[in-house]
C-alpha cells in the first residue's frame, strides 16, 4: 500500500520537485518549502508564476511577477539569475550546458552558464519556452505556431506555423518531435526533420501537464477525464494512431501527467486531487492518494522510482511512497 | 446557451476602463484605487502612463489578440488577459476586484469576450461592466480619426462624459447625442475630472442575467417617457433617435445622420414568443449576423413561462436564463435590442415578429 506523507501549505503549488532526493514545493506566493530533516522554507521570487526542474543540475529555475529569474537548488539556496524589468517573467526552461531561458512579454532571454544573456525578440509575445535536448537550440511558443531559435550560432530561426495561440512547447527527448499546448483544446506537434503536423484534438479542456515517458515512447497529457497518452515510437509519431486513455473517471478531470522515470506507467493527477498511478500496457490502475483540498498541480518521481511529490492548487502538497 | 449565473458569488469581479488617451481613465481609476470603500484592486494595464497609478498590485501586459481557431473572425481573445488573470487568480487573497485599462486604441471586445470564451477564465471571474471615458471636447474628433472609439461607446455598459467644463452647453448636448446615437442602452454620465459617484462605475452587474433589470437600458423600459428616467440631464435635439413612439411600430433602427457615426442599434418589441421558434431564431441570428453585432441585450417573454427570460449577448457569444417572476400585472412583452454595424433592420423585425406565439 502507498503511504502519503503530507505537507499542508497555504496556497497555490506551481512545482513539486525533488532536489537532491529532498522533495521541494514552490508556492505561488513565491516561497519554496521543502521536508528535509523537517519542514524548511526559502523565499525566491516575489510572486511566482513558472517553474522548470532541470534535471541536469538538480535545481529548480523560477520566474515571477517581481521580473526576476532564480534558481534553487538543494538545502534552501535560492540564487537571483537574472533580472528582466517591472514586467511579468511568465515562462522559464532550462537546457543543455547550464543554459536557461526565461520570457517577459515579446522577448525571449537565454542566460548562458558562464553569465553572458542573448535577447530574441518576438512581433508577439512568448507563450512558452524549452530547449531541445540537442544541440543549443530552444523553441518559443507563440501565436500561429513556433519558433525555433540556435541561441548559440546565428542565423535565422525556424518558423513552424500553424494557425492558433500556443501557450506551451516542448520537444520530444530525441529531439524529434515538438508539440505545442493550444489555447483551444487541442496539442500540435510538428516532425522536425520533414515538417509534417500532428494534430491532437478531442480534448474536452484546456492541455496544461505535459509528460514524456521513459525514451519518449509515449507522451502523456491532461485536459480530459482521462490521462491522454499519444504514442511516438514510430517515425511519424502519432500520426493515423489512436491514444491511449488511461485513468479513466467519469467525475473527474486530469489536472496533471508525470511519467514514470523507466518503467511505462504514469502518475496522473485529478482536479479533485486525487493520484493514481497506471501502467501503459494493460491500463492496470493503483490508488496512491485519496481526493484532497485542490486540483493537483504538479508531480514528479524521485531517482530512486520509489517516491511520487505532488502539489495542489489548495496546497495540500505532500510525498507519496510507493513501496511502503 | 449557458447560465453565467453559476459561480457569481465566488468570481472576482472585473471593470473594464476604455477610452482615448487624456479622456480621463488615469484620473478615475486612481479615484478607484483611493477612495476609501475597504476593497483592493489588482490593476491591469498595457502600458504604463505618464501619470502614476498608485496601487501595490499592477500588472502591465502586452496586448494579445487571439482569433480562436474556429473559424470565427469575431471570436477573438486577449491572450495575455488569460495569462495575467490565472496568474493573479492563483494568490487570490491580495484583491477584491481587477480593474483591466486598456490603451486608447484597443479593442474592447477580445477583453470582453476573455471573460466569456475562457474557460479558465471565466471559472474564476465575471465581467462586472465595460465602462468608457469619453473628453467632450474631442470625441467629435475622435469619431473622425477612428474607428475603436465608436466601438468603444457602442460597446460600452457606463459611458464617463468627461471634461464637461471645457465645452459649452451646446456642444455638450450634441456630444451626448452623439453618444445616444451610437449606444442607445449605455448610462451616460456627464462628468468634470470623472467625478462621479464610484457605484455608477463599480459593481454594475451589466453582464450577470439576474440583475439585468437593475441596469435596463432604458429603452428597454416601459417606454412611454423614454430616458427620462435613468439621468435627470438629458437633453434632445434634432439628432436624437429613439423609438419613443410606443404606439404601432415596435422597432427601430438608425444608421444614424450624425456625421461619422457607423454603429447602428435596432430595437425590437413584441408580444410573447413561441420558444420552439424564438431560440433556434436568435442562435441563427447571432451566428449569422455574429461579426456585426456588438452587444445585444434583451428580455423576452416566452408563452407558457412564469418567469421573465434575460438574454444578452457580444458578436456570436448568447447568453440567456431565466430571470424572475413576471410581476402582476405587469406586461408580458419581448423587447431586444441590437448595436452594432450593417443590420438589416427590416429583416431581423419580421424574424422576430415570427417568433411570436400563436
Amino acid at each position: 500500500m502507498p503511504t502519503v506523507a503530507p505537507l499542508d501549505l497555504q496556497g497555490h503549488c506551481i512545482a513539486a520537485v525533488f532536489l537532491d532526493d529532498v522533495p521541494h514545493f514552490a508556492l505561488a506566493d513565491g516561497a519554496v518549502h521543502r521536508l528535509d530533516h523537517g519542514h524548511k522554507t526559502v523565499q525566491a521570487n516575489d510572486g511566482l508564476l513558472a517553474a522548470f526542474h532541470d534535471a541536469a543540475n538538480d535545481r529548480l529555475i523560477t520566474g515571477g511577477e517581481d521580473g526576476k529569474v532564480f534558481s534553487v537548488t538543494a538545502g534552501g539556496n535560492a540564487a537571483e539569475l537574472a533580472s528582466a524589468g517591472k514586467k511579468w517573467i511568465t515562462s522559464v526552461a532550462a537546457g543543455p550546458q547550464g543554459a536557461v531561458a526565461y520570457a517577459s512579454g515579446k522577448i525571449a532571454f537565454v542566460r548562458f552558464a558562464d553569465g553572458k544573456t542573448r535577447e530574441f525578440s518576438h512581433p508577439r509575445s512568448v507563450e512558452g519556452l524549452a530547449f531541445s535536448p540537442k544541440g543549443m537550440r530552444f523553441g518559443v511558443a507563440r501565436y500561429n505556431g513556433a519558433t525555433l531559435h540556435f541561441p548559440a550560432a546565428d542565423g535565422k530561426p525556424v518558423e513552424l506555423e500553424w494557425a492558433g495561440a500556443h501557450t506551451g512547447i516542448t520537444f520530444s527527448p530525441d529531439g524529434a518531435f515538438v508539440v505545442t499546448t493550444m489555447q483551444e483544446n487541442a496539442l500540435h506537434g510538428w516532425k522536425l526533420a520533414d515538417g509534417k503536423h500532428m494534430r491532437m484534438t478531442g480534448y474536452p479542456g484546456k492541455v496544461k501537464s505535459l509528460s514524456w515517458s521513459a525514451k519518449g515512447k509515449w507522451l502523456a497529457s491532461s485536459g480530459a477525464p482521462a490521462a491522454i497518452v499519444w504514442p511516438f515510437s514510430g517515425k511519424d509519431g502519432p500520426m493515423g494512431k489512436a491514444p491511449l486513455e488511461l485513468g479513466t473517471r467519469g467525475n473527474a478531470m486530469v489536472t496533471s501527467v508525470a511519467c514514470h522515470p523507466s518503467q511505462d506507467v504514469v502518475a496522473v493527477g485529478y482536479d479533485d486531487g486525487m493520484v493514481m498511478a497506471v501502467r501503459f500496457t494493460d491500463a492496470k490502475e493503483v490508488l496512491l492518494r485519496r481526493p484532497g483540498k485542490g486540483a493537483i498541480t504538479s508531480m514528479m518521481w524521485d531517482r530512486q522510482e520509489r517516491r511520487v511529490a505532488f502539489g495542489s492548487a489548495a496546497g495540500d502538497c505532500g510525498v507519496i511512497d510507493i513501496s511502503a | 446557451m449557458t447560465n453565467a449565473m453559476s459561480d457569481a458569488q465566488t468570481q472576482i469581479p472585473v471593470t473594464v476602463l476604455t477610452g482615448y488617451l487624456g479622456a480621463g481613465k488615469t484620473t478615475l481609476l486612481n479615484r478607484i484605487l483611493s477612495e476609501n470603500h475597504g476593497k483592493r484592486y489588482a490593476v491591469i494595464v498595457n502600458e504604463f502612463g505618464e501619470i502614476g497609478i498608485d496601487n501595490e498590485l499592477i500588472v502591465e501586459s502586452d496586448e494579445e489578440i487571439y482569433e480562436m481557431n474556429n473559424g470565427c473572425v469575431c471570436c477573438t481573445v486577449r491572450g495575455d488577459l488569460i495569462r495575467v488573470v490565472e496568474g493573479l487568480m492563483r494568490r487570490p487573497g491580495r484583491f477584491d476586484a481587477i480593474v483591466v485599462e486598456t490603451t486608447g486604441l484597443a479593442d474592447p471586445v477580445p477583453v470582453a469576450q476573455t471573460f466569456f470564451m475562457d474557460d479558465d477564465v471565466r471559472s474564476k471571474t465575471r465581467l462586472d461592466a465595460v465602462v468608457v471615458l469619453v473628453d467632450a471636447k474631442h470625441l467629435p474628433l475622435r469619431l473622425k480619426d477612428s474607428r475603436e472609439a465608436e466601438d468603444q461607446i457602442a460597446f460600452a455598459d457606463v459611458v464617463v462624459l468627461n471634461k464637461t467644463d471645457l465645452v459649452t452647453p451646446e456642444e455638450l448636448s450634441k456630444v451626448e447625442a452623439t453618444i445616444r446615437a451610437i449606444n442607445p442602452a449605455a448610462r451616460i454620465h456627464r462628468t468634470t475630472r470623472a467625478g462621479l459617484a464610484l457605484s455608477e462605475v463599480l459593481d454594475r452587474g451589466a453582464f450577470d442575467l439576474s440583475r439585468a433589470l437593475e441596469n435596463d437600458p432604458h429603452f428597454l423600459e416601459a417606454h412611454d417617457d423614454h430616458d427620462h428616467h435613468d439621468h435627470d440631464h438629458h437633453d434632445h435635439d434634432g439628432h436624437h433617435h429613439h423609438d419613443h413612439d410606443g404606439h404601432d411600430h415596435h422597432h427601430h433602427a438608425h444608421p444614424s445622420d450624425i456625421h461619422d457615426v457607423t454603429v447602428q442599434s435596432v430595437s425590437l418589441r413584441g408580444g410573447e414568443m413561441d420558444p420552439k421558434k424564438f431560440f433556434p431564431w436568435i442562435e441563427k441570428i447571432t451566428q449569422m449576423e455574429g461579426p456585426n453585432i456588438l452587444r445585444l441585450k434583451g428580455i423576452i417573454a416566452l408563452k407558457g413561462d412564469a418567469d421573465r427570460y434575460v438574454i444578452q449577448g457580444v458578436h456570436m457569444i448568447i447568453e440567456g436564463d431565466h430571470q424572475r417572476a413576471w410581476k402582476d400585472g405587469e406586461k408580458h412583452e419581448s423587447r431586444l435590442v441590437f448595436i452594432g454595424r450593417e443590420l438589416d433592420a427590416e429583416r431581423l423585425k419580421k424574424s422576430f415578429d415570427a417568433c411570436q406565439a400563436a
